[in-house]
C-alpha cells in the first residue's frame, strides 16, 4: 500500500506518495535525492543515517517514512546559513573530525541535535550523544575536538 | 609597497581541501550515483563451504517479472587476483565453491526488492567436500586440496635463516619462547562495497565507478575478466569511505557489476549489505606465531626464531605478500642478526584475507614486543632500556638488505617516556592499573610495484591555462587519508601560492595519469615526490617567462608566489601576467613530474623472500598505554595513550595527527574487541554489533608526538604516517595489562571474558603454589 506523506523536509513542505514499508532512509536517498544521508549497515548498528526528526536525532534506517507525516525532517543538506558552514560542520572540517567522510553526516546530525537542545554539553553528554555512531577513521579524538569547537562557535552566534 | 612573501603551508595544520563536500553531504560516494534506468544488482552466494558445483539453476529467478539478466560462472571463465603469480579467483565460482559466501550467480533487476526475490529462487547443487576452518585442519596430511595446484593447502611457505641462530642462542643469557594467536580481523570501513557499471553497447565501452583504493588494478582486472581492450574501459573512483587495505585488490563486486551491465547492455549498480562487506573483507588473517628470542643480560637480542602460520582463506589474494612481509619486517626496526623465519600461508574454507593496515607486520610485532617485554622483566631491565639496547644506526642496510636512511625511533622513545612520566609513574599507579610500552614501524610504499612495467613509480601532471588556476592531475586515490590535500599542499608550497589557487583532479582514468594506487602508505612519499618534481618543472617554465617579461636572466628571477621579480627593487610581474607570458610559447601549459625508487631500496636477491619489505623510508612509532583492569568483571579500560610517530616530516600536522590517532585506535579494536568468528565457515560476526568496533565511549585520549627525522629521499623529508602506529598498540596494551595484574595475554583480542578467566586461573595458581612448596 502507498500513502501520501506530507512533511517539512529541510525547511520545505513536500508531499510524496510513499509505500507503507519504505524506510525514511530510502525515501530520503532514492525519492528525495538527498544522498548526504548514508547507509552504513544492515540496520541500527552504525549511526551513519542519523537525521533530525523534530530536532531529535533519529536513525532513518529504523524509521518508516510514513511515521514522519506532519513532522520536520532535517538532513545534512539543510545545515549552513547563507552558504556558509554551520558551527558543527566547521568543527568537523577545521578540526578533522572527518577523514573519509562517510560517517560524517550522521555524526554531524547527532551533534547538531545535541547542540539544538543543549548548547553547553558536558564531556559526558557529548560522548552519550555520539555513543551510537561508529567512525572507523579518526579514533574519535578529533571528533570530540570538533564538537567542542562547534560549541564555542555556537556560543559566538554561529548556528549549530 | 606591501611586502610580498610566498605562501607556505608545509608543516602547518591544514584542513582537508575536500572537507567542505564531506561535511555538507555533497561528497558523492559510489552508492550515491543515481541514474535513470539504472538496474539493481544482487549476488547469490554459496551456502556451502566446500563443494563441487553440480548445477546452478537460475530458471526460476529468470521468470520473476522485472529480472533483466542473471550471470553465473558460465558467463566468465577468466580469473583475477591482485598478484600476477596468484590469480586463482573467478568473479563467480565455476566448478567449485570454496567458502560460505562465495559469489555463485548475480541478478540485475528493475529494483532491489525484485533482485532480492530472484536471488532467493536460485538453486545451487553441490557435491560436498570436506571443509577446513583452521590452518591446522587444512594442513592435515590427508586433507582435500582447495586448489589442485597447491599441495598441502599451502599457498606459500617461506624459510630463511640469516646468520646463525644456533650461535646466537648460544651467546644468549636468557632464551624464551612464546606462542601467540591473533584472531582474524576485518577492515570494516564505513562505506559498504559498491560499484556502478555502465556498458555502452554501441561503442563497446565499459565505465565502472568503484569504491576502490587502486583504480588501475580495477582497470586491469576488468580488461582481463571482460576480455576487453583496456582502451575501451574507463574507471572512475568517486569519494571512497575508507579502505584500510581491503580495497587494494579488485573485488568480485565490481567485476560482477560489469558482467551484468554487459549482459543487459545498460547500467547496473551493486551496493552490498554490511554482511556481504564483512564476507568480502580481505582482512588480517588469523595468525599463529611461535617465537623464540635470545637475549644478553644487557638486553641485546642475540637470535630470533619465528614460526608463523596464517589462515589465508579460500583464495590467494595478497596472501603471498602478507606471509613474506611477516618475515622480512622482523627487520628494519632493531639491529637484528641471526634470524630464522618459517612462514606458511594456508588455504582454508573461509573468506579470503588480504592486506589490512600494517599489512603483514602487526601480529608479528605483537608477538615480538610481548616477548621482549617479558624477557626484560625477567632480566630486571626497564622496557625502554631493552629497546634502546637494540637500536639501529642509520643509514644502514639490514641483514636482509633493507635500506634504512632515517631512523627517529630513539626520539620516539624519548618522547613517550617523558610525556607519560614513565619513570615517575611506572609501578606506583595502584591496584589494577598499569603502564605498558611497545614500538612498531612500517614502509612508505613498496619499492617494487606489484605490476612491474618499467614505468616510473608515480607520475603527476600539472595543467596551467588562461584562468591562472593550477590543476594537478593524479591517479592517486584519496580514500579519506587526505592524499589529495597533500598533493595540493606540495604544489602550492613549491610555487609559493595559496592553496585556493590549486585544484586537484583525481580518480578518472579518462583524465588522470595512471597511479599504482593507495596502498602500503606509498602516496605521500612516491606521488608526493612526483608532485614535487612537476611543481618544480612548472616553476621553471614560469621563471623563464618572467625573465622574458622583466628582461632579466632566469637565475635572477625571484618567485614570491603571486609576484615574480628581478631583485628586491623590482616591482615585478604578477602571477597572472607571468602566466599570460608563458602561454605565448605553448598555449596551455602541461608539465610532468615522475618518481622512481632507487635500486638500492629494492632489496637484494640473496635470500628467497627475505627482502620483500624494501621501501624508500620506514616510519617508526613508540607508544605508552595506560590501563585500568577491573578484576571483578575483567573489563579493561584504556585510560590514555601516548604515541610518538616518526613521519620524517609532517607535511600537514592535522592529518598526521589524525592518521596516527586512527591507527592507534584501530590497533585498539584488534587488541580488545574485534574478531571475525565463524561457525562451520559461516561468519557469525558479520555485523557491527557482534563485530565489536570501539565506540566513542570506549575510546581513550590519544596524545600524538610528531618526530621529524627528515628522510633524505622523502618529499620535504616526509615518510608515511598512516599505518606505522597501529601495531605497537597491541603489545603496548598487553604489556600494560601484565604490569597491572601480573597476567600476560598472548591471544587476541583481550576480551573481558578472557581477562576474567585468566585472573581466576592466576588466583588459583597463587593459592595452590604455597601448598605445593610445603606452605607456611
Amino acid at each position: 500500500m502507498a500513502r501520501l506523506l506530507e512533511c517539512r523536509l529541510n525547511g520545505r513542505d513536500r508531499t510524496d506518495a510513499v509505500a507503507d514499508n519504505i524506510l525514511l532512509l530510502d525515501y530520503l536517498r532514492e525519492k528525495a535525492g538527498l544522498t548526504g544521508t548514508k547507509t552504513g549497515c544492515d540496520g541500527g548498528e552504525c549511526g551513519a543515517c542519523t537525521v533530525l526528526v523534530d530536532d531529535r536525532a533519529t536513525l532513518s534506517c529504523l524509521t518508516l517514512a510514513a511515521t514522519v507525516h506532519g513532522k520536520r525532517v532535517d538532513t545534512i543538506e539543510s545545515l549552513g546559513v547563507d552558504g556558509q558552514l554551520s558551527a558543527v560542520q566547521r568543527g568537523f572540517h577545521e578540526k578533522l573530525g572527518s577523514q573519509c567522510g562517510y560517517c560524517t553526516p550522521g555524526f554531524i546530525m547527532a551533534s547538531a541535535g545535541l547542540l539544538r537542545k543543549n548548547p553547553n554539553p558536558t564531556d559526558v553528554e557529548i560522548l552519550e550523544a555520539l555513543g551510537s555512531n561508529i567512525c572507523r577513521c579518526t579514533g574519535y579524538v578529533k571528533i570530540i575536538e570538533a564538537v567542542k569547537f562547534a560549541v564555542m562557535l555556537n556560543a559566538q552566534g554561529v548556528p549549530p | 609597497m606591501n611586502k610580498v612573501v610566498p605562501a607556505h603551508n608545509i608543516g602547518s595544520y591544514v584542513p582537508m581541501i575536500d572537507g567542505p563536500e564531506k561535511v555538507s553531504g555533497r561528497a558523492k560516494y559510489t552508492a550515491d550515483i543515481l541514474q535513470p534506468g539504472m538496474l539493481a544488482g544482487r549476488i547469490y552466494r554459496s551456502p556451502c563451504s566446500h563443494g563441487e558445483i553440480v548445477a546452478v539453476d537460475v530458471s526460476e529467478a529468470l521468470k520473476v517479472p522485472g529480472v533483466m539478466a542473471v550471470v553465473t560462472g558460465a558467463d566468465c571463465d577468466k580469473t583475477f587476483g591482485v598478484l600476477p603469480v596468484a590469480r586463482s579467483e573467478h568473479p563467480l565460482a565455476r566448478d567449485k565453491v570454496r567458502y560460505r559466501g562465495e559469489p555463485v550467480a548475480a541478478v540485475a533487476a528493475v529494483d532491489d526488492n525484485t533482485a532480492r526475490e530472484a536471488i532467493r529462487l536460485i538453486k545451487l547443487t553441490v557435491r560436498e567436500l570436506p571443509a577446513y576452518y583452521t590452518a591446522k585442519d587444512a594442513l592435515a596430511p590427508d586433507a582435500t586440496l582447495l586448489h589442485e595446484k597447491k599441495p598441502g593447502n599451502i599457498e606459500r611457505d617461506v624459510l630463511f635463516e640469516l646468520g646463525s641462530t644456533a650461535q646466537g642462542f648460544a651467546e644468549a643469557d636468557l632464551v624464551r619462547e612464546g606462542t601467540y594467536n591473533c584472531a582474524e580481523v576485518c577492515q570494516n570501513q564505513m562505506e559498504m562495497h559498491a560499484a556502478v557499471a555502465e556498458y555502452d553497447a554501441v561503442r563497446d565501452r565499459m565505465t565502472v565507478h568503484a569504491s576502490t583504493q587502486v583504480p588501475y588494478y580495477v582497470h586491469l582486472m576488468l580488461s582481463q575478466i571482460l576480455d576487453m581492450e583496456m582502451s575501451r574501459i574507463r574507471v572512475i573512483k568517486p569519494h571512497v569511505g575508507g579502505g584500510f587495505g581491503c580495497r587494494t585488490e579488485t573485488l568480485n563486486i565490481e567485476l560482477i557489476a560489469a558482467l551484468l551491465a554487459r549482459k543487459v547492455n545498460g547500467t547496473v549498480r551493486i551496493v552490498t549489505t554490511r554482511e556481504e562487506t564483512f564476507i568480502t573483507h580481505r582482512g588480517r588473517p588469523e595468525t599463529d606465531i611461535k617465537l623464540k628470542i635470545g637475549m644478553r643480560k644487557d638486553g641485546r637480542i642475540t637470535a630470533v626464531e619465528c614460526d608463523c602460520d596464517q589462515r589465508g582463506g579460500a583464495h590467494s589474494g595478497y596472501g603471498i605478500v602478507t606471509i613474506l612481509y611477516s618475515g622480512s619486517m622482523l627487520y628494519a626496526i632493531y639491529d637484528l642478526h641471526n634470524v630464522k623465519y618459517l612462514g606458511k600461508r594456508v588455504l582454508t574454507n573461509t573468506p579470503p584475507c588480504g592486506a589490512f593496515r600494517g599489512h603483514g607486520t602487526v601480529d608479528i610485532r605483537f608477538a615480538f614486543e610481548s616477548l621482549i617485554d617479558q624477557m626484560a622483566a625477567e632480566l630486571g631491565l626497564d622496557p625502554f632500556a631493552v629497546r634502546r639496547a637494540n637500536l639501529l644506526k642509520a643509514p644502514t642496510f639490514t641483514d636482509n638488505d633493507l635500506m634504512v636512511n632515517s631512523y627517529g625511533l630513539p626520539e620516539c622513545l624519548d618522547w613517550v617516556e617523558k610525556e607519560s612520566a614513565w619513570k615517575k609513574r611506572k609501578g606506583i599507579l595502584g591496584k589494577g592499573k598499569g603502564l605498558g610500552m611497545a614500538c612498531s614501524h612500517y614502509i612508505s610504499g613498496a619499492s617494487k610495484p606489484v605490476n612491474w612495467t618499467g614505468e616510473p613509480h608515480a607520475t603527476v601532471k600539472i595543467k596551467l591555462d588562461f584562468d591562472g588556476s593550477i590543476v594537478v592531475l593524479s591517479g592517486a586515490a584519496d580514500i579519506g587519508q587526505g592524499s589529495t590535500t597533500i598533493l595540493a599542499q606540495t604544489v602550492a608550497e613549491v610555487l609559493g601560492l595559496d592553496l585556493a589557487r590549486v585544484r586537484v583532479v583525481t580518480g578518472d582514468s579518462e583524465v588522470v595519469p595512471k597511479d599504482n594506487g593507495s596502498y602500503s602508505s606509498r602516496v605521500t612519499f612516491m606521488v608526493g615526490n612526483a608532485a614535487l618534481e612537476a611543481a618544480r618543472n612548472l616553476k621553471a617554465v614560469l621563471v623563464n617567462a618572467a625573465a622574458r617579461k622583466l628582461e632579466a636572466r632566469p637565475e635572477d628571477i625571484e618567485c614570491l608566489g603571486e609576484i615574480y621579480r628581478a631583485g628586491a627593487q623590482d616591482k615585478g610581474a604578477t602571477f597572472d601576467e607571468v602566466v599570460t607570458e608563458a602561454l605565448k610559447d605553448t598555449g596551455t601549459i602541461t608539465v610532468t613530474g615522475n618518481y622512481s625508487t632507487i635500486p638500492e631500496s629494492h632489496g637484494g636477491k640473496k635470500y628467497r623472500g627475505a627482502a620483500i619489505g624494501g621501501t624508500m623510508g620506514y616510519s617508526y612509532s613508540a607508544q605508552v598505554v595506560e590501563v585500568s583492569v577491573d578484576e571483578e568483571t575483567g573489563v579493561v579500560t584504556v585510560d590514555k595513550v601516548w604515541v610518538a610517530h616518526d613521519c620524517g616530516r609532517a607535511l600537514n600536522r592535522l592529518t598526521v595527527e589524525g592518521q596516527v590517532q586512527g591507527s592507534v585506535w584501530m590497533g585498539m579494536g584488534q587488541a580488545m574487541s574485534e574478531e571475525a568468528a565463524y561457525h562451520e565457515g559461516l561468519m557469525v560476526t558479520a555485523n557491527m554489533l557482534d563485530y565489536r568496533v570501539p565506540t566513542i565511549q570506549d575510546s581513550p585520549p590519544i596524545e600524538v608526538g610528531i618526530i621529524e627525522s627528515n628522510d633524505p629521499h622523502g618529499p620535504f623529508g616526509a615518510k608515511e604516517a598512516g599505518e606505522g602506529s597501529l601495531a605497537a598498540f597491541l603489545p603496548g596494551l598487553t604489556n600494560a595489562i601484565a604490569d597491572a595484574i601480573g597476567v600476560r595475554f598472548n591471544d587476541l583480542p583481550v576480551t573481558p571474558d578472557r581477562v576474567f578467566e585468566a585472573i581466576a586461573k592466576y588466583k588459583r595458581t597463587l593459592e595452590k603454589s604455597p601448598k605445593k612448596n610445603g606452605g607456611a
